[in-house]
């Protein structure tokens, strides 16, 4: 199945979805580190998202979390695409500046969790195999 | 997006890899604002200073960034973590002083000037009616939209860096005529004066906008309010709202410009106000340090410190924070010399939101109701908000 949404960063990328219905904060939710989630409470509490293709709504909370999602980069932690049903700017900074393909204008209901998923950020496409 | 011929150059990298990457978050946010353009800007505010916010992370990219990046135009930043000069006496640690002070040497390599201040229109960074800005910092977003009738939207860290390196930010938003009308009419049927009561009051609206869904207030029936007030309100109307623009009749500059509204309409008397102060004093607080300064302390409010401070002496850890050009004013005319004779202490280029003293004291004393929610949510204190005169009567009690 195929997708059309909004290229947001350029790129492609092949993994597994890990989705949720949540938002996800970066700064404070997210440890850079680990590249678990940490916010309390939040559906994906204690999984990882490293090497994943993350899959959520929208981004939350600080602009300090573009920083975060470098970090990850840089530690080897972030995911390797972003899909996002609408884009916030903390996220769209986060992936250019950490250079993680991303898309939104993507119905996220049609992706399920542990699917394998193909991000095409230059085309604005999402492939769900 | 219609890019002019200069903004295409600086995008396929003709102007070196940081206008490169600058440009690439400019036109990104500003696909998806649907702007049609950029526009050039007078002068840009940075966030995210404080190296416990930025992290190696953080400072990484900024030093990518600083390899060939020079700003455009005029640049300052927002509080650092610790005082530049005096972080010995106020407790911060070797290790993060080092740190903060690599993040500011970065920031002057890029031409930045290194003020650290919230209140960047107080100390030189003073755009004008109608010119465009990029700016950060919530409390000087508002200020400058509402209070001087600049325009800008709420920038973040980065995207106020690409429009410095630039000198360039995505039309949309606060920009646009369209999007700077009044939404909702607060009527206020009580006296409101004093920085604290101004706070209080920014509490009432911001709570009240997030419940509605709104963005930006118009306020009616406050007679006048000073510049401190302005921007006490300023602060906390974003920290609770996340306010960027509000109107004030006969106030600010833009409150004739578009039709008033009378839609939805919010009425705030006596009792509200005393309710909500009452939210920002914890019952069983303990005050063992009082700061005020939050937005950064201006001139007058160091003289009138210094008035309230001559012969006494504080018992509890008190700290006026500021820029430092106006610290530098408070020593030259002796406001330093009473100030600090009281045992009170400057911390000037941060404050008691960026500073890292999470958990240092039990109870804070502020006048202010932006720091009453940091003091709560990122410092764990508990809260007491009161006048300036309040503030110094318990820190010398």
């Amino acid at each position: 199945m195929k997708l059309e949404g909004r290229k947001i960063y350029k790129g492609t990328a092949e993994a597994e979805a890990i989705v949720t219905r949540e938002g996800i904060s970066f700064y404070g939710g997210v440890d850079p580190d680990t590249g678990k989630v940490v916010e309390v409470g939040h559906e994906l509490e204690g999984q990882t998202i490293t090497g994943k293709v993350l899959v959520f709504p929208t981004g939350k909370g600080s602009t300090v979390g573009s920083y975060t999602m470098y970090r990850m980069k840089k530690n080897n932690t972030a995911p390797v695409a972003i899909v996002n049903e609408q884009i916030d700017t903390i996220v769209a900074v986060g992936c250019i500046i950490s250079e993680i393909p991303c898309v939104d204008k993507i119905n996220i209901s049609n992706i399920k969790n542990g699917q394998k998923i193909i991000v095409n950020g230059s085309e604005g496409i999402v492939e769900v195999k | 997006m219609n890019l002019e011929p200069e903004e295409k150059d600086m995008l396929d990298g003709k102007y070196g890899k940081s206008a490169k990457k600058s440009m690439e978050i400019l036109t990104t946010l500003g696909e998806i604002f649907d702007a049609e353009c950029m526009v050039e800007i007078y002068s840009v505010q940075i966030a995210g200073v404080s190296y416990a916010n930025l992290g190696e992370a953080g400072l990484e990219f900024l030093n990518e960034m600083a390899e060939d990046g020079k700003v455009r135009v005029l640049t300052t930043l927002n509080p650092a973590g610790m005082d530049r000069e005096n972080w010995q006496a106020l407790g911060i640690e070797e290790e993060f002083a080092k740190n903060q002070n690599r993040a500011i040497d970065t920031f002057a390599k890029m031409g930045i000037i290194t003020t650290c201040s919230c209140t960047p229109y107080l100390i030189g960074n003073a755009p004008h009616y109608g010119q465009h800005i990029a700016w950060a910092e919530s409390s000087a977003v508002c200020y400058s939209n509402s209070v001087i009738g600049a325009r800008t939207n709420r920038e973040g860290g980065p995207s106020a860096l690409a429009a410095a390196l630039t000198g360039k930010t995505p039309k949309y938003g606060y920009h646009l005529d369209e999007n700077r009308h009044g939404q909702v009419l607060v009527k206020v049927h009580a006296p409101v004066k004093g920085t604290d009561e101004f706070g209080v009051l920014g509490k009432i609206i911001g709570d009240k906008l997030v419940e509605l869904g709104k963005k930006i207030p118009y306020i009616t029936g406050i007679p006048s309010a000073t510049v401190e007030e302005l921007k006490s309100f300023c602060a906390s109307v974003a920290t609770y709202g996340g306010t960027a623009l509000f109107h004030m009749e006969g106030i600010t500059p833009e409150h004739n410009r578009y039709p008033k509204p009378g839609d939805i309409v919010f009425e705030i008397n006596q009792n509200d106000l005393e309710k909500t102060r009452a939210e920002l004093i914890d019952a069983d607080i303990e005050i063992d340090f009082v700061s005020i300064g939050c937005p950064h302390a201006s001139i007058h409010e160091i003289a009138e410190l210094a008035s309230l401070l001559d012969g006494k002496k504080v018992n509890k850890e008190f700290w006026i924070t500021t820029a430092r050009p106006t610290k530098r004013i408070a020593d030259e005319v002796g406001y330093s010399k009473i100030i600090e004779d009281a045992g009170a202490k400057f911390a000037a280029d941060t404050c008691c939101v960026v500073a890292p003293i999470k958990g240092r004291f039990k109870g804070i004393m502020v006048d202010s109701a932006k720091a009453c929610y940091y003091g709560r949510a990122k410092n764990k204190f508990k809260v007491k908000i009161g006048t300036i005169e309040k503030c110094v009567e318990e820190a010398i009690k």
